[in-house]
């Protein structure tokens, strides 16, 4: 219903690329250029509050308990956070090039930057899949009863719920679970004696593994929604809408990818580089 | 076009385009205030049902509405869920905010339209999953969310935080809108201590909105993880920390009373200014003011948590900060006093609603001394002392002030003229209502009645296994006068309504400036059109009031020539 | 007339004067309670402070009405030295009561040396007073004149002790350790209450604080510990029964509660929540007590919290011969 006002230099979707078309509530494209720009980074203000919550746990939880860090780090593969590391900060690179080409209105390589950052986003996200497969068949993820409860059989026949705070397996599963606590430990270099100290790392490993998965869940949450943004400005792209006086979305696509490596940046030695 | 100047009757927003498609997908602010303003009205009305069920409960030691504390604690959590996420805190950013603030600007809209519609469905979808709670049968954590309580109670704790975290994206698109909108659309000619106060308040609140609500969400966030996945965070049982939880929460929640009560400082210091014929009196003092309290108001959470077994240096420091900010509220209000002062002050409904402003968070303010204060908090925290504090401002404040810009803004919004009598006397009945159902609650809540308290029957009858105790049977006194109070209070809540949607059937047509303001919104016309104005205003001073007169004949303001 | 639950008719109702201590403030335990003088002070100040403001509000209102022909008069629309004025002079009255305040709460918050110490434990709905001697009761007992330490933790969730007479409040934060002291002067009996919400019975979660002088209190704690010695088993564990609160979720007459009943319960076997089954004997009720959550009889949830340090060996003894009287 907007449309009928435009102004007549705003040219729409599909005409002119040269220049943005004005929305009808601007009185310039400057001034709509600056408000989406502004407008980007108090909305990223609000996710690095965000994450700051996240943070402001972890410190204070590793304060209290900085046994629960050292034991839980063993668990980690440092080699794929590292190379996870390598892959976002690619990324970033190959995402800030993508801006620029969009300023500079070369559209080729801007498809190929923007399709590499997306594979980037990929792989990340690949190889995150294989680490948290690899602890759900250890059985370290949080609530994983109550998660394979609700997909399994039980639910219909009328077997109520376990706990949420559920961790081990029962029955023969058990034994074989402290054994392997046993031995990753023992493979890091820390004896264990007693069963009553088993049962504290056993303790310790599961606040832990709340910690991960908690950050580095939502923290893919991010990557995922940052790759459908990218995956729209590629489209964009693709059929030809941005250009020299026509690249804010890009630019902000591009803001948020930033942040979302920055956290990573700082999640991976919070987690996997533990002494 | 809209605004075309020869047509007798210009089609308003209201009409153009027509049908409830437009509207459905309208990004006009005007259209997403309105909506707002219906949506939250309705949620006021739903939080007062409970209210007056609660007020009925306490009215005599036992059950009088439900027999069980279980019932009970259903009843002021949804209460207090209902009346601070879906009305105090959207209730004059989302509604007023939005209908004005670009008006104010000389703008055709919100920096971003889209965005702007997109809080407004949040705040829907949010809605619907505190219905959902209700139909659910409720919660019981009261509105705080305290773990281990809510970790651990068997009500659907998951859906309501839930909701709460939608809602709170809901405030930050907004607070992100205002934001933007008021650095990038200002108008020539209009710096930025020629804007409205109005606008000043809304952007501390819109600051606060940003920086304080993503904690919140990341909080009830974590709650629900808690509760689903059993990750140790909050509860000491799993390795958590059950103060964090308070931290988070009030790092969040006491600057949120002030997402709530600055702007609704902003309306008063408005109307104040217009209907006294004045210009505003302090005007930087009263801007500074605004931007103190929102910075002020993130260093000062921890005096919610006095007695949670802080350290007493931890506490003297919340204490010193909650006094600082006690001064820029108190400046305010002088300053309000001084424009008046020599004034031509007319006593119309919103000028009314303005005055119980005065009054009644007068008192919140300084009873506001008592809980600052270490000694004095560590008697009455927790106790219907607080309750009656936090409604002195919260309802004496933010509603009142809710009520003024109804009042005050209603012929813009709608077009229609109310009946100024029936208004004045709502007033008086909501201010004579209002004290006796709050007052009595400072008392017995310093002679020893908690809060969240479902049956005295103990504290006002004799122990038989210890005749000694005295018990209070005082409380029942006060407990009546309060309930009755609570009614008329209701009573002149329906008063209003009666009269504004009266109005809209068969209301005298509003004139474009009926009060004289010199604000912008008052030059366009009532209901404004389409796309605001035809072409930018000319921003002059927004308190000056010389060259306005009022015209018999068109029964409104005119500018002299 | 309304009749309250058969407490009193409206008519009847006391006076407000009669029900004892100030308008404001309930009876004091004590002779000067610190806190009292700075609610006066800030209680003064509001007054001075809403009658002048409002004072002037309802001046101006009638003074400067608006009437036909008469503008407004032109005055100032700023004046700095008035705006430090109005600034500075709360800035200091705040900062009076700001010190008051603090000062009070100092001398409210540190204990002095050899204070008697009374061990407080919050569970879903009840208070335990456990006594240096081992002895718990559920009604706080403390001797006149001499500054008790009360040391206070939760076994569930977040609770707050309150004695208003005493002016004292603090929250009983499970997994840690908060504490509270004073000093009563003046013997009597003064009411103890949760302020922190709670859940169902948050208002019914109630204790009497009885002050006696010296004597009194050695005696009656000599002879409130005594019960386990003196009476018969069965007799004692009804007594505990009743003060530990069992009864708010185990009834005696067969109703099932928030837990199974106890009537007849023992000797039987019964049916677990994960399939099992248990006989009900000596080890599995002490287990229940001090680890509730091990074997949860099929149907209930696992909402208990444990006794574990509430109650003693001898005193489970007592409670199980309780127990095996139900039949």
């Amino acid at each position: 219903m907007t449309q009928s006002q435009e102004p007549p230099p705003a040219p729409r979707d599909g005409g002119n690329h040269d220049a943005a078309p004005l929305a009808h509530h601007f009185d310039s494209l400057k001034q709509q250029y600056d408000s989406a720009k502004l407008g980007m980074w108090v909305f990223l203000i609000t996710e690095v509050l965000f994450f700051s919550g996240l943070f402001c746990w972890y410190a204070v939880f590793r304060a209290n308990h900085p046994d629960v860090f050292v034991d839980g780090h063993h668990f980690l593969e440092t080699p794929l956070g590292a190379f996870n590391t390598a892959v976002l900060i690619f990324s970033s690179l190959t995402m800030a090039l993508a801006v620029r080409s969009a300023q500079l209105g070369r559209r080729a390589p801007l498809i190929g930057l923007l399709s590499v950052t997306l594979l980037c986003g990929l792989v990340f996200l690949g190889v995150k899949t294989a680490e948290y497969r690899q602890k759900w068949h250890h059985r370290l993820v949080p609530g994983q009863a109550r998660i394979e409860y609700f997909f399994s059989a039980k639910r219909t026949d009328g077997v109520s719920a376990p706990p949420a705070k559920e961790f081990l397996p029962e029955g023969e599963g058990q034994a074989q679970y402290r054994q392997y606590v046993r031995q990753h430990l023992a493979h890091a270099g820390e004896e264990i004696l007693t069963e009553e100290q088993l049962q504290g790392r056993i303790a310790n490993l599961r606040s832990f593994m709340g910690i991960y998965f908690t950050l580095t869940g939502l923290h893919a949450l991010h990557v995922i929604i940052g790759m459908g943004v990218i995956f729209w400005i590629l489209v964009g792209a693709i059929r030809g809408r941005f250009g020299p006086r026509r690249f804010t979305a890009v630019d902000l696509v591009g803001l948020y990818w930033h942040l979302v490596d920055l956290i990573w940046i700082y999640l991976f030695p919070l987690l996997y580089l533990i002494h | 076009m809209a605004t075309t100047q020869v047509e007798p009757v210009p089609d308003s927003y209201l009409t153009d385009p027509r049908g409830l498609r437009s509207w459905l997908v309208t990004r006009d602010h005007k259209r997403i205030g309105l909506m707002f303003l219906v949506l939250i009205s309705a949620s006021l009305a739903l939080g007062a049902v409970f209210a007056l069920l609660i007020r009925t409960e306490l009215t005599l030691p036992g059950g009088q509405v439900v027999s069980t504390g279980a019932a009970y604690n259903r009843l002021f959590t949804l209460h207090g869920a209902v009346m601070i996420f879906l009305f105090v805190i959207p209730a004059i950013p989302s509604s007023f905010g939005n209908f004005v603030l670009p008006i104010m600007l000389g703008a055709k809209d919100v920096a971003f339209p889209r965005l702007n519609l997109a809080s407004l469905y949040l705040y829907v979808v949010g809605m619907v999953f505190f219905l959902l709670v209700l139909l659910l049968g409720g919660i019981d954590t009261g509105w705080t969310f305290y773990p281990p309580y809510s970790t651990s109670t068997a009500t659907p704790v998951v859906l309501a935080v839930v909701g709460a975290f939608i809602l709170g994206f809901s405030s930050i698109f907004t607070g992100i809108n205002f934001l933007v909108t008021i650095h990038t659309m200002r108008p020539p000619g209009m710096g930025w201590f020629r804007m409205p106060l109005f606008l000043w308040s809304l952007y501390g609140t819109a600051v606060i909105q940003v920086l304080a609500t993503p904690v919140l969400a990341i909080t009830l966030l974590l709650l629900a993880v808690e509760r689903v996945l059993g990750i140790g965070i909050f509860d000491d049982k799993l390795g958590g920390d059950p103060i964090l939880f308070q931290h988070f929460f009030w790092f969040y929640s006491h600057p949120a009373v002030y997402i709530m009560i600055l702007p609704a400082m902003g309306i008063i210091s408005e109307v104040i200014s217009v209907f006294s014929r004045k210009h505003i009196f302090g005007y930087d003092f009263i801007a500074y003011s605004s931007i103190a309290i929102a910075l002020l108001g993130f260093l000062v959470w921890g005096h919610h948590m006095f007695v949670s077994g802080q350290s007493p240096l931890v506490a003297m420091i919340f204490s010193a900060l909650t006094f600082t900010v006690a001064i820029p509220s108190a400046i305010k209000v002088f300053n309000w006093l001084a424009t008046m002062y020599k004034g031509s002050i007319e006593l119309t409904p919103a000028m009314c609603f303005a005055l119980n402003f005065i009054f009644l968070f007068g008192i919140g303010g300084l009873t506001g001394l008592f809980l600052g204060a270490l000694a004095t908090d560590l008697h009455v925290h927790d106790t219907a002392f607080v309750v009656a504090h936090f409604h002195y401002t919260m309802a004496g404040g933010v509603l009142m002030a809710f009520l003024a810009g109804l009042f005050y803004w209603w012929p813009k919004i709608t077009g229609r003229m109310y009946r100024v009598g029936w208004g004045q006397l709502a007033a008086l009945v909501v201010l004579i209502g209002f004290n006796l159902t709050y007052f009595p609650q400072f008392i017995i809540g310093a002679r020893g009645m908690p809060r969240r308290f479902f049956d005295y029957t103990q504290l006002v009858q004799p122990d038989p296994d210890f005749p000694m105790l005295k018990p209070h049977p005082e409380f029942v006194y006060y407990q009546i006068i309060s309930t009755v109070g609570g009614f008329l209070f209701v009573g002149g809540l329906v008063l209003v309504a009666i009269n504004l949607i009266g109005s809209c059937f068969g209301g005298r047509k509003a004139p474009a400036n009926p009060w004289g303001a010199a604000t912008l919104e008052w030059q366009c016309d009532s209901p404004p059109p389409r796309e605001n104005f035809a072409s930018a205003p000319e921003a002059g001073d927004c308190y000056d009031y010389d060259d306005l007169e009022y015209d018999e004949q068109a029964q409104e303001y005119v500018k002299l020539p | 007339m309304i009749d309250l639950d058969g407490l009193y008719s409206l008519a009847e109702l006391p006076l407000l004067a009669q029900t004892g201590g100030s308008f404001w403030l309930p009876d004091a335990a004590t002779k000067d309670p610190a806190m009292d003088p700075v609610f006066y002070l800030i209680l003064a100040v509001c007054a001075l402070f809403f009658f002048l403001v409002v004072g002037l509000m309802g001046l101006f209102v009638v003074r400067y009405a608006r009437r036909p022909g008469v503008k407004p008069q032109k005055t100032t629309t700023h004046h700095t030295l008035l705006e430090i004025v109005w600034s500075v002079i709360p800035l200091i009255i705040v900062g009076v009561i700001f010190y008051q305040g603090f000062a009070a709460y100092m001398e409210m918050q540190n204990a002095p040396s050899g204070c008697y110490e009374i061990r407080v434990t919050g569970r879903q709905w009840q208070w335990v007073f456990t006594y240096p001697n081992g002895y718990s009761d559920d009604n706080l007992h403390v001797p006149v004149d001499l500054p008790v330490k009360l040391t206070m933790t939760s076994t569930d969730v977040i609770h707050s002790l309150w004695i208003p007479a005493l002016r004292v409040k603090m929250d009983l934060v499970p997994g840690r350790y908060t504490s509270v002291w004073f000093r009563a002067d003046k013997e009597g009996t003064y009411r103890l209450l949760c302020t922190e919400y709670c859940g169902d019975e948050h208002s019914n979660m109630l204790a009497a604080v009885v002050v006696h002088s010296a004597e009194d209190f050695q005696e009656w704690l000599k002879g409130a510990a005594d019960y386990l010695t003196t009476l018969p088993p069965a007799e004692a564990g009804k007594i505990l029964y009743q003060r530990r609160g069992c009864f708010q979720c185990h009834s005696t007459d067969g109703t099932a509660g928030t837990g199974p009943s106890l009537l007849g319960i023992y000797g039987r076997t019964h049916t677990l929540a994960d399939g099992g089954t248990v006989v009900v004997d000596d080890n599995y009720i002490r287990q229940s007590i001090l680890e509730p959550q091990a074997k949860i009889l099929a149907g209930y949830q696992p909402v208990m919290s444990t006794y574990q340090g509430l109650v003693t060996d001898d005193e489970i003894t007592t409670l199980i011969e309780f127990i095996k009287t139900l039949k």
